[in-house]
């Protein structure tokens, strides 16, 4: 069972990163990433990961991908784009990581063994939910990264009122 | 049963790859970041697998940060576009040469 929605996560997931890429309208691109995304907090709730889940429909379905829509509609495009001339290096780099994988599959194929057992699972972690368990860890190991990542929004929010404003420097002189 | 760990390293590996491809073969600004976008969501797969394999939280709040990494660049990004878009009127990246040898 688990096994069957893992594929059919995959499998949309893959489906909709290709279109991401191969479609020709900007629109449309964007969204199949949001098909993409919700797809990806179905697997993170398959991997008991709620919180991340929830996260992932609000930051990444909710906003960041409702500002490309309305950077696309605002720009109103006319779609004349062909792919890149750089064909020949992504074939090349695409072609080295399909590899690996290929390897990996190959290599699990034939030896049976699990490459290591994975450790005996908390106790305490089913105990209390998936919430409190990163908000402990979140708050306590990592606050400093906390609020480095609050200072990066902060820089970037900065950043981008001024990349954008028309005329800011403009007005005083 | 369970998925083995290695489907979602595979996963994740296609999702990289489709994404490296669209960054390099579009000349759409904005189709080129959306496959960044694919990238840090490829990223986020592996760690939130490797979160639930190890049974330890730390992979998921690196997720929150990958997040928070992705919303900041978008921001950021998509008004760079709209400074482009304002000097250009376009967004293929062939016509933006002036820093590049």
């Amino acid at each position: 069972m688990a096994q069957l929605f893992f594929f059919y996560l995959a499998g949309i997931i893959v489906l909709t990163s290709i279109l991401v890429v191969a479609l020709r309208n900007p629109v449309y691109s964007a969204l199949s990433l949001l098909i993409m995304f919700f797809h990806v907090a179905g697997l993170y709730v398959t991997l008991h990961a709620e919180f991340v889940a929830a996260v992932q429909i609000i930051v990444y379905a909710g906003a960041i991908l409702v500002l490309y829509l309305f950077v696309v509609m605002l720009l109103n495009l006319h779609r004349e784009d062909r792919y890149h001339a750089q064909f020949p290096v992504a074939a090349l780099l695409g072609m080295t990581i399909l590899t690996e994988v290929a390897l990996l599959l190959l290599q699990r194929r034939s030896d049976a063994v699990t490459p290591a057992a994975p450790p005996a699972a908390a106790p305490a972690a089913t105990a209390i939910g998936n919430t409190e368990a990163i908000g402990e860890v979140l708050y306590s190991t990592y606050v400093f990264p906390f609020e480095v990542a609050s200072l990066i929004l902060l820089v970037a929010m900065i950043g981008a009122i001024i990349l954008a404003k028309r005329d800011l420097f403009e007005q005083k002189g | 049963m369970a998925v083995p760990i290695s489907y979602y390293v595979i996963l994740s590996a296609l999702v990289f790859i489709t994404g490296m491809v669209g960054v390099l073969i579009r000349r759409n600004i904005i189709i080129i970041l959306l496959s960044v976008e694919l990238m840090l969501n490829a990223t986020n797969i592996n760690f939130v697998a490797f979160s639930n394999y190890f049974h330890n939280v730390a992979g998921q709040v690196f997720v929150f940060f990958a997040l928070t990494v992705a919303a900041a660049e978008v921001a950021v990004g998509l008004a760079i576009i709209i400074a482009l878009y304002r000097s250009k009127s376009s967004i293929n990246v062939d016509e933006f040469h002036l820093m590049k040898w």
